[in-house]
């Protein structure tokens, strides 16, 4: 009985992330992704995409939490890290990042004003790079590199296999997106 | 696997044969897994009906012809489904009915909620009857539960409602499935499939004689009855010295297991107690546990609906509070927390040193 309390008392490690861009910007592949690397790492995960009247072109989100227990609520009010793919994303998000928090900004499309000091805004040309890689839609993964190298949440070895098997059957697009990650989490 | 999936994969994997869905959000993904999925097997099938209405008739059709089937909606379309369900109860036949439930009254909101709780357990439609409720608190359980409420409605003859709700529905998590889709197809023995070589069946749900009408609905309360002593289910957690046990289901459930496990880091004494079944609601238990706790706090996301079984079952031994958020709020881990803080030091509840 006395055992089981401590292992109460020990603080848990709960990871929320918000991926938040334009429709089409692959934000949910990011979330799906980063749940698969994790899951494969034997962590527990929740993914829970936005919905809602969304507009075709419009703002998408999805909330990943990681965790060495059971997950309460995938939802994160208070969010430790938020990628930013877009402008609106950055105004919508910035504000509900927790203290001491991570911000990514695609700056490449968007202006990296932010409002708060308590926070490491790290911002991440992706869709340049993506650009320079004859390859703009796969910003997304390049944003992906930079994030697991910044946050360590997850192997870019994980990632790279969770690509492998996204793309079971579109096997030539496991080079560019591999390609695409590998330049992001050489950037820092 | 989204949530919605996860209750499509299992149902095929049940024996599923027949499937009728109506579009809504947000229990979509699960119309659309079983379009892509159910259809492709053989002798099974899929049909998108016209109404809501139409869709609870055909599984009352397909389950007179002896299949397991299944429809799905959310709280708007489950109410249009209460007639179809009110017939299924009298004629005695089992299905499966599956409420991802969104927020209320009237159209409401897309947003996850608990305000079907009433409409759930306590029948739904007219007349004397119930149906068995499960109510799945992660992914992993609406795999499991969809398999069991197929057993369960079988078993007893009983449509079975799985009372999910917008965020288990809509969310991922890794799963496991436990069993393998059957290479046969069940069928029930007493299926209406034609009366070659036998006397004809007569399945119906009106008669003009009240005492035959009374006759079935003793019969249907015998059954009511075993139900209530072989399927009641339960979880706990914690509650051996807890001296605040919060009773929550579902999604709900979830939140305060998180804000617990916080709450125990401060050194309150804290529990939780969780109806896996809502109907039978395991009123026993938690009578039980009036022995040794000293405050309840039932936490839900509606204006407080299954806080009336928890009284029924404390009978006035202890107090009980409440906390809710109606309309498709989900509320956060930490602010149930502040409620349970809160609710703690106000009733002087004993700490740990």
């Amino acid at each position: 009985m006395l055992l089981e309390q401590k292992t109460v008392l020990v603080k848990e490690m709960l990871i929320k992330t918000i991926f938040a861009g334009f429709g089409g910007q692959g934000v949910l592949s990011m979330g799906l992704n980063l749940s698969q690397a994790a899951m494969s790492e034997g962590k527990h995960v929740t993914y829970l995409p936005s919905y809602g009247a969304e507009v075709r072109g419009g703002t998408a989100n999805c909330t990943v939490a990681i965790s060495d227990e059971e997950i309460a609520s995938p939802v994160a009010s208070s969010p430790d890290f938020v990628v930013a793919m877009n402008q609106p994303s950055l105004v919508r998000f910035q504000n509900q990042i927790q203290s001491g928090g991570l911000l990514f900004i695609n700056s490449s499309i968007t202006e990296p004003v932010v409002s708060r000091g308590d926070i490491e805004v790290i911002e991440v040309p992706a869709s340049d790079i993506a650009e320079e890689l004859k390859s703009p839609k796969s910003a997304n993964m390049v944003m992906m590199g930079a994030f697991s190298k910044k946050t360590n949440l997850v192997l870019l070895s994980t990632l790279i296999e969770v690509l492998k098997n996204t793309f079971k059957t579109k096997k030539m697009l496991i080079d560019i997106n591999k390609k695409a990650l590998t330049a992001g989490y050489d950037l820092f | 696997m989204y949530g919605n999936a996860a209750i499509g994969e299992a149902a095929i994997r049940a024996g599923c044969q027949c499937y009728f869905g109506y579009p809504i959000t947000p229990q979509n993904e699960l119309t659309e897994y079983m379009a892509t999925n159910l259809s492709r097997r053989k002798g099974c099938s899929f049909v998108q009906a016209e109404s809501e209405v139409s869709a609870i008739n055909m599984v009352y059709g397909a389950s007179l012809a002896g299949v397991r089937t299944m429809t799905s909606s959310s709280s708007p379309g489950i109410s249009l489904k209460q007639e179809g369900i009110s017939y299924l109860a009298a004629c005695e036949l089992p299905a499966v009915i599956v409420n991802i439930s969104r927020g209320g009254p009237g159209l409401g909101s897309i947003s996850a909620a608990q305000s079907d709780y009433f409409q759930s357990t306590r029948g739904g439609g007219h007349g004397d009857y119930r149906t068995i409720v499960l109510a799945p608190s992660s992914v992993q359980e609406l795999a499991d539960l969809t398999h069991r409420a197929f057993d369960l409605a079988d078993r007893y003859r009983i449509p079975v409602i799985i009372l999910g709700d917008g965020m288990l529905g809509q969310m991922m998590e890794p799963l496991e499935f436990k069993y393998d889709a059957p290479s046969e197809l069940p069928v029930r023995s007493d299926a209406l499939r034609g009366a070659k070589g036998r006397p004809s069946r007569i399945v119906k749900t009106f008669t003009s004689r009240p005492t035959e009408l009374e006759e079935l609905n003793w019969s249907l309360f015998r059954r009511y009855r075993l139900i209530e002593k072989e399927e009641t289910t339960y979880e706990i957690y914690l509650v051996e010295d807890a001296e605040l046990v919060v009773v929550a289901f579902g999604a709900a459930a979830r939140i305060a297991k998180g804000a617990i496990r916080n709450a125990r880091a401060n050194g309150l004494k804290v529990g939780m107690f969780r109806p896996i079944t809502l109907w039978p609601f395991p009123y026993e238990k938690i009578s039980e546990l009036t022995q040794t706790t000293k405050h309840f706090l039932v936490f839900e996301m509606n204006m407080g609906q299954m806080i009336e079984d928890v009284k029924l079952a404390v009978e006035g031994k202890r107090e009980i509070s409440f906390y809710g958020r109606p309309g498709g709020v989900i509320p956060t881990p930490s602010e149930v927390l502040r409620v349970i803080t809160r609710l703690y030091y106000q009733k002087g509840l004993k700490t740990e040193k």
